[in-house]
């Protein structure tokens, strides 16, 4: 469904994505992972369309995205971002139904917002509240409800359980499984977080140096030698914030 | 460093700046498809409504001062009487739109750039984009019309304020009659006078939303970031309003 095909990207001359090739079949969730500064980010932008690439392509259903192609993409494109990015200015449902309400009256469309809140454990007092009234937590559920407002075809996770206490990490990895089981969405998760990969992947892509390193099914990780390295990471890291 | 080469860098940097300007002007003025009504609706209480009271007070204090100070002044040459004359044209002309502008750029250029730059550095202007939205169109289209359009009708009331400032003052300490300070107002100023204010706060709110706006949208992270784009905004529309106002008033009155 996504395919990405030799992808470079460099700044001041230092290269951040140096050939990535990868490809997410249609209702299969795969993880990115990789240490911070490794071009996750970059990777995400170039797909939304936010940095141009100095190389390569990405693919959407066998099509080049370009500035013809990419809003039918984004069309159907749904977006967790890694600290909400819910708009200050308007209501939490007008958050969530943002884009419903472009193209429907604001009652239906509020409908539809208080529906996908309830799905995220979110009750209809909430949509009444401004973003700030929120709390980490509601705020990153919110944001999912806004992602899979217009029940889109493919759904992005940029580290979906940062920030949140373990407790509330698992609660958002359980829905974020649910959701794309249920919807048969295609989903892309940028996470550095193990138990997301656990939760929420089929596959698992480590990015390193600028190219994907390994890439494969979530279950044989840890028989891979090129993840060894960035799960010691990883787990070390855990120690360290649990301590 | 050669100093020709570098007034030569600094020339290239100042028109790529310009340049860079007028294009995300024009972009924000004519990207007008689809039309956010909404968010066009929200700019017009949040430039111009609420603007008022501040331009309202800054014209009355003023359109007072300066009815005294013409007093004072004119009554070295005998001339106290020019008070309402001198004070409605310079009101309208001049101190309106230039005063009114620049409560305006402290006011909005900042609270744009802040809220523009905040949105920048939590990611919300990606979201928009993900959210199949233009930036430019939802957050910078409607902020430079409301505030093309806003701006000139706080100028008309600034005008209106600040000659009522001077009558007060005119009335109340000077002894001045009442008709007779109102009907001088009138006879000495030109429906030319007017609009050419109007059309200088046309121009000035234009500058400020754009400042607020470029600012915003180029602003650094963080929260130094945005502290730094937000000053940079006031400071650049205050200065270009009065510049703009130099030029302007050469165009229309020379």
């Amino acid at each position: 469904m996504i395919r990405i095909e030799g992808l470079h990207k460099s700044f001041a001359g230092k290269p951040v994505l140096a050939g990535v090739d990868l490809a997410v079949g249609q209702g299969e969730s795969l993880c990115v992972i990789g240490q911070s500064g490794t071009g996750k980010s970059v990777l995400l932008k170039c797909i939304l369309g936010l940095t141009a690439p100095d190389a390569g392509q990405i693919l959407w259903q066998g099509r080049p995205l370009d500035r013809a192609t990419r809003p039918a993409f984004l069309d159907r494109f749904g977006m967790l971002f890694q600290g909400a990015a819910l708009f200050d200015s308007v209501t939490v449902w007008q958050n969530v139904a943002f884009r419903l309400r472009q193209r429907m009256p604001d009652a239906q469309a509020r409908a539809i917002a208080v529906e996908k809140l309830a799905r995220v454990g979110l009750g209809p007092e909430t949509a009444d509240l401004m973003p700030a009234e929120l709390s980490g937590g509601m705020a990153k559920r919110a944001g999912l409800a806004r992602a899979i407002a217009d029940d889109p075809a493919v759904i992005f996770f940029d580290e979906p359980t940062t920030g949140l206490d373990p407790i509330r990490a698992r609660r958002i990895n359980d829905l974020i499984r649910g959701i794309v089981t249920e919807t048969g969405a295609t989903a892309i998760t940028i996470t550095h977080d193990m138990d997301s990969v656990r939760a929420i992947g089929d596959r698992v892509a480590l990015l390193q140096e600028g190219r994907i390193a390994w890439d494969g099914p979530v279950a044989q990780m840890h028989d891979a030698v090129p993840l060894a390295a960035f799960l010691g990471h990883a787990s070390g890291r855990r120690d360290t914030n649990a301590t | 460093m050669n100093p020709v080469r570098l007034t030569g860098r600094a020339a290239l940097s100042l028109t790529r700046g310009i340049g860079a300007v007028a294009l995300f002007t024009a972009r924000g003025l004519f990207r007008l498809r689809p039309f956010y009504g909404r968010a066009f609706g929200a700019q017009l209480v949040q430039i111009g409504w609420l603007s008022l009271p501040v331009v309202g007070l800054t014209a009355l204090f003023t359109g007072a001062a300066l009815a005294l100070q013409i007093h004072s002044g004119g009554a070295r040459f005998q001339a106290s009487d020019v008070v309402p004359a001198i004070v409605a044209i310079g009101m309208v002309r001049e101190l309106g739109p230039v005063l009114g502008g620049l409560m305006v750029a402290a006011r909005v250029a900042s609270s744009i750039a802040a809220e523009i730059g905040t949105m920048k550095v939590t990611e919300q202007i990606d979201a928009l984009v993900t959210l199949s939205t233009d930036p430019m169109r939802w957050l910078v289209t409607p902020r430079l019309w409301a505030a093309m359009l806003t701006v000139p009708a706080l100028v008309a009331v600034g005008d209106i304020i600040g000659i009522l400032g001077g009558w007060l003052v005119g009335t109340q300490s000077l002894g001045f009659n009442s008709a007779g300070y109102l009907a001088n107002s009138r006879a000495y100023l030109e429906s030319w006078d007017v609009v050419s204010g109007l059309l200088k706060g046309a121009a000035f709110g234009l500058i400020v939303a754009v400042c607020g706006c470029w600012f915003g949208i180029h602003s650094g992270r963080g929260a130094a970031g945005v502290g730094r784009a937000t000053k940079s905004a006031v400071v650049a529309a205050a200065v270009a309003i009065l510049a703009a106002n130099f030029v302007l008033t050469g165009l229309f009155f020379e």
